[in-house]
């Protein structure tokens, strides 16, 4: 009885709104017990939609979790076997049952690393003309097109990379390389070798094509949260509009910067189909960006569905594991800052 | 003022400070240009080396055996229509109700936090550790690579778009049209489906389409997960044929018709997704704009 005396007391204030005198007697004529019954569905209907929703974002989660827990729990075996010398390991052989994952890892930071040597200042390029130089009407298509360019599936990279770009980049590219850089003394060690197109070089480069637009479009975005004005002053000033890039824009966005060309990074740590095609798949270990290499996700893709030994299968979940916490320390990095920049941006 | 510029041009800072302006410009704009050129470039590669592969046998026939001629895609583009279908079926309703969590409870409390930065960094997470982890729970028990598993695993790489989008797009809707339907007496669980999520529907499918796109050209993860088949297969529970796998396995083929097959399946998926792309971004731009 006093429960249901307490819900009739809460309906009061929301049910008789004291203007509408219809209305009012509209609900004079409401049952009371009626109402709380309403409400107690109501209210039932609320809780189970909570813990309904909590349930499928809780799943996100628990993905998260049963990933690291997961291939951990695989790659115990090959942890037992090897310890943390597997890291630093060169020899793969799985005919003797012997892997170490130092070229897949060296392969994998190489080409990622190149990569965005070439990407930063290209992307950077497009999100400056996308947001500064390009004429209103061409910005629609111009970003369309950047962002088609993230759409095309890895695995067109791969074809095109190396039916069409691999032997151009070995007909023309790699000659030039070699003939200049490859004569400086140090550095040149690293652009000698057979010129045959594929390679850790070319991965880096192709690899660099597909984050273009992710960075550029993460630069875009936080080029256009500088507030106007502070452009608009320095324009005044009489700043060129280079200068009011250099010197406004970016040291305002450079969180955010940072923070795109992380996430590039983090993408191009992981992707696998464009570098399994491009990067030649050897085991070897050489001073030289031309020669074949491999990479985590690349040794996994090839070698995954043929591992015989139980051993095999387990260094190869190892790989799996050592990519997926690197990848997601660099995407956490990239995140925090892009928060801080958003946050920066709250406070103003 | 002719004065003026006529000493502007003769002083040695302020010409120093045009070319360096002049130099910045046109090497972003060079940049803006060679993106486009290696978008140009890949889909005219595609048309000119995939388009004599596009007849109608690439439709009705399935995939060759080594050495034998002719050969289709069908059991392929099959594979492939019905392991994203099945995807997107699982994938919407978690991704919505995830999403419509984030943005009716998850401002306040840290799992809301947690759980947004976590769908963030899956967003970007490798998807051939999607196709690892969906080999470890589910095709190393069951002992045979299968449709479900690649659906599985393709599911588990969409979620996260739709999450995202839905909860970006909830963002969106004014706090005025909320508070009206709670003042009239709307329990919440109608506001957030009838009022909230109503007023973006758009949006949503926005996110759908992008998550459909995003999984249709996913290679990695149906590795190890629905493998491939040579010969036609509706049994969602054996290895099934998909477009992706098809088009490495035969690109890296000595075979010339298998390549060609590949090259024509490889237009067929970067047109199909390059498509649902533009689709799902004129959409959303039509229904936003009024």
């Amino acid at each position: 009885m006093t429960t249901q005396m307490s819900s009739v007391n809460m309906t009061a204030p929301t049910a008789i709104p004291p203007a509408a005198t219809s209305m009012s007697q509209k609900v004079d004529q409401i049952d009371p017990v009626k109402m709380a019954t309403v409400m107690r569905r109501q209210r039932w209907q609320d809780f189970f939609f909570h813990k309904l929703t909590f349930t499928f974002a809780a799943l996100v989660l628990v993905v998260l979790v049963g990933i690291i827990v997961s291939l951990f729990l695989r790659a115990i075996p090959a942890m037992k076997e090897f310890g943390l010398p597997f890291i630093w390991t060169i020899e793969w052989d799985p005919v003797n049952d012997k892997f170490g994952g130092t070229i897949a890892i060296v392969g994998t930071l190489v080409t990622s690393v190149i990569a965005l040597l070439i990407a930063f200042p290209v992307s950077f390029g497009i999100a400056l003309f996308l947001t500064e130089i390009c004429p209103n009407w061409l910005k629609r298509p111009l970003g369309t097109a950047i962002e088609l360019l993230a759409g095309v599936p890895s695995i067109i990279y791969g074809m095109w990379g190396l039916f069409v770009f691999a032997p151009l980049f070995s007909q023309y590219v790699q000659p030039a390389l070699a003939a200049t850089l490859g004569k400086l003394p140090v550095i040149g060690a690293l652009f000698t070798g057979p010129k045959i197109g594929m390679g850790i070089l070319a991965a880096g480069v192709i690899l660099a094509i597909m984050i273009i637009p992710f960075i550029a479009s993460v630069m875009r975005d936080v080029f256009e949260v500088v507030p106007p004005v502070l452009k608009e002053s320095a324009y005044g000033l009489g700043c060129t509009k280079w200068e009011v890039v250099r010197k406004i824009v970016l040291p305002y966005t450079k969180i955010g910067v940072v923070g795109g060309v992380m996430l590039g990074l983090g993408r191009a740590l992981g992707e696998t189909m464009a570098i399994t095609f491009v990067i030649g798949n050897s085991h070897h270990l050489s001073w030289s960006l031309f020669a074949a290499g491999n990479s985590i996700a690349s040794t996994l893709a090839n070698e995954f569905a043929e591992a015989e030994s139980p051993l095999h299968t387990s260094s190869l979940f190892l790989l799996g594991l050592i990519l997926f916490v690197i990848t997601f320390v660099v995407l956490s990095a990239a995140k925090l800052m892009l928060l801080g920049l958003a946050r920066k941006e709250g406070a103003k | 003022m002719q004065n003026s510029t006529m000493q502007s041009a003769s002083n040695p800072v302020y010409r120093k400070r045009l070319l360096m302006h002049k130099i910045g410009i046109t090497l972003s704009s060079i940049a803006m240009a060679l993106g486009v050129f290696f978008l140009m470039w890949i889909l005219l590669t595609l048309l000119m080396k995939g388009s004599s592969a596009v007849n109608l046998a690439m439709f009705t026939e399935s995939t060759p055996a080594p050495g034998s001629d002719g050969g289709g895609l069908m059991n392929a583009i099959f594979g492939s229509f019905a392991m994203v279908g099945i995807a997107t079926l699982i994938s919407t309703p978690i991704g919505i109700l995830a999403g419509i969590y984030l943005a009716e409870y998850g401002d306040k409390s840290w799992f809301g936090g947690v759980t947004r930065f976590v769908t963030d960094i899956m967003l970007s997470a490798p998807s051939i550790v999607v196709g690892l982890f969906v080999y470890a729970i589910y095709v190393a028990n069951v002992k045979h690579f299968s449709g479900w598993a690649g659906s599985i695993a393709i599911s588990l790489i969409a979620i996260p778009v739709v999450v995202r989008t839905t909860d970006n797009m909830l963002g969106l809707v004014p706090a005025s049209l909320r508070e009206a339907a709670f003042a009239l007496g709307a329990p919440r669980w109608k506001v957030a489906l009838m009022i909230r999520l109503r007023a973006v529907k758009a949006g949503v499918v926005t996110g759908i389409l992008l998550a459909v796109a995003r999984i249709s050209g996913e290679t990695a993860p149906l590795l190890f997960t629905a493998l491939n088949n040579q010969f036609f297969s509706s049994n969602m529970n054996q290895p099934m044929a998909n477009l992706p796998v098809v088009i490495y396995q035969f690109a890296m083929s000595p075979y010339d018709n298998w390549r060609e097959l590949a090259w024509g399946g490889a237009l067929l998926i970067t047109f199909s997704v390059l498509g649902l792309n533009i689709l799902s971004r004129t959409l959303f731009n039509q229904k936003t704009q009024h």
